[in-house]
């Protein structure tokens, strides 16, 4: 089974349609990058699947269980999602590390205040959070800088840090947007290549960049999108080798 | 009269100083706050009505508003007069609070929605993502204005005296109005000692907070 299903998503800004009819589904374990020209409605899709906006139309499920259903006004309380948007994780362009923390801080932080609000900060849970936050910063080559505040970590130390952050909640599914974008492009390669060590991991993933190359090397299935719409989507032998459309060759000529 | 008795009579005079700036302080941070918050609101009527009230303290001075505090509720309710120091403490709370709810919604509003977001998608509570993760950026952005609001508040105190809320200039007059001047000139000394030492202190903090950047 299908652990994300996305039926006809639709959002709206005003009068314009970003989402038009959005429908796909990503198995357990795999990775799905997500392309196409700026301002498509990439960003907008995955702020979709974190509960950053409320779709107009359509359904998110994952494992089978409904989590959005633009029809029930009345489950969407602010604890309900905030539940339900623990199934995903996102990275940002831009990192969004909490300056006033480590990089260790950065990684427990949520799950130090989950416990708490749960009434479960016991020593023993609070050490083991703070034993993920460590084992996490090694998985991303960082545990000699733990004790490092966001400004005093490069681009790529921060967004590796950000994604280690986004690890930590153990989420079904992580979402990155443009993960590279804001970073010198020496800077890129050790960002792509923990992502690609995710991927290698089976961690079920949607990576919305522009890197092509990295996307063929790393992504089991490839979805274009133009003007809200998905116009391909399918594995990169078919999607990027032998694009069925006008609008997705026009696009792989321009980037590639 | 000596310099000590002199002292000594214009030291009590600014304890009395140091009294009505440290209650205006804990009453008007906290509502400063509760009135940025008003004026930040979804809400647009709260919103308006808080503008409004703001602008109307901002834009009256200081000295009327104390005299409205200290006689207003006597005419209009024929209740007894509120006692001096209430009155001022009141009338200085609520002005400063308005000031310093306009540099605390600056502050506020200066933090990226990024920053929000990033605590949003890891699950955080709305109460937990403004306490854990932007409270104390939004602290090291507002040091500096609040410094200086602080400072002016404590030579502002000495607007109390038009109600004859007797601390340190005005004990000064008294004895300047039987012929002893130099007081008023050595009153002075007390403001510039205790501004240096919150001086210091806001140094101190701006360097607390130096560890990180935001
Ligand atoms: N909050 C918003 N309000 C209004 N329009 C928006 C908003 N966010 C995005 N848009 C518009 O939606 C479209 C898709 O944006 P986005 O999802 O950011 O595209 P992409 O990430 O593919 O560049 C763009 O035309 C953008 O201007
Ligand atoms: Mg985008």
């Amino acid at each position: 089974m299908a652990i994300l299903e996305v039926q006809n998503l639709s959002k709206w800004f005003g009068s314009s349609e970003v989402l038009q009819d959005i429908s796909f589904t990503l198995e357990k374990g795999r990775t799905l990058a997500v392309i196409g020209a700026s301002g498509s409605g990439k960003t907008t899709l995955l702020r979709c699947l974190n509960f950053l906006e409320r779709p107009n139309e359509g359904r998110i499920l994952v494992r089978g269980e409904v989590l959005f259903d633009a029809d029930e006004r009345s489950r969407h309380n602010e604890q309900g999602i905030r539940e339900k948007r623990l199934h995903f994780g996102l990275v940002f362009q831009s990192f969004n590390l909490f300056p006033q923390y480590t990089a260790l801080q950065n990684v427990t932080l949520a799950r130090r205040l989950m416990a708490k609000t749960r009434g479960e900060a016991s020593r023993e849970v609070l050490e083991g959070i703070r034993d993920q936050g460590l084992a996490l910063l090694a998985q991303i080559g960082l545990e000699d800088k733990r004790d490092h505040y966001p400004h005093q970590l490069s681009g790529g130390q921060q967004q590796r840090v950000a994604i280690a952050r986004a690890l930590a909640m153990g989420p079904d599914i992580l979402c990155f947007d443009e993960p590279t974008s804001a970073l010198d492009p020496e800077l890129t390669g050790e960002v792509l290549r923990v992502i690609r060590g995710l991927a290698d991991g089976h961690t079920t993933m949607i990576i919305v960049t522009h890197e092509m190359e990295f996307a063929r090397g790393v992504a089991d299935e490839i979805m274009f999108m133009d003007e809200g719409v998905i116009i391909e989507y399918g594995p990169p032998a078919t999607t990027l080798d032998n694009p069925s459309s006008e609008r997705m060759r026009r696009f792989l000529e321009r980037y590639c | 009269m000596g310099f000590w008795d002199v002292t000594l009579i214009l030291w009590g005079g600014f304890q009395k100083t140091m009294l009505l700036f440290a209650l205006t302080l804990v009453f008007s941070l906290p509502l400063g706050l509760v009135i940025s918050f008003g004026s930040m609101s979804r809400f647009a009527p709260l919103r308006y009505l808080v503008k409004v009230i703001v602008w109307i303290v901002r834009g009256i001075p200081l000295m009327l508003q104390i005299f409205i505090i200290y006689y207003v509720p006597g005419i209009l309710f024929q209740q007894p007069i509120t006692e001096r120091f209430n009155a001022a403490v009141i009338a200085f709370s609520i002005n400063y609070a308005c000031y310093f709810s306009e540099i605390f919604r600056g502050g506020i509003q200066s933090i990226s929605r990024s920053q929000y977001e990033a605590g949003q998608v890891l699950g955080m509570t709305k109460s937990q993502v403004f306490f854990r993760v932007v409270l104390l950026q939004v602290v090291k952005r507002i040091t500096a204005p609040m410094s200086n609001e602080v400072i002016t508040l404590v030579k502002d105190t000495a607007l109390a005296r038009v109600i004859v809320v007797v601390e340190v200039l005005k004990e000064a007059e008294l004895l300047a109005s039987r012929g002893l001047l130099w007081p008023l000139f050595y009153t002075g000394a007390f403001y510039l000692l205790f501004v240096g030492i919150l001086t210091l202190l806001f140094g101190y903090i701006e360097k607390r907070m130096s560890y990180f950047k935001a």
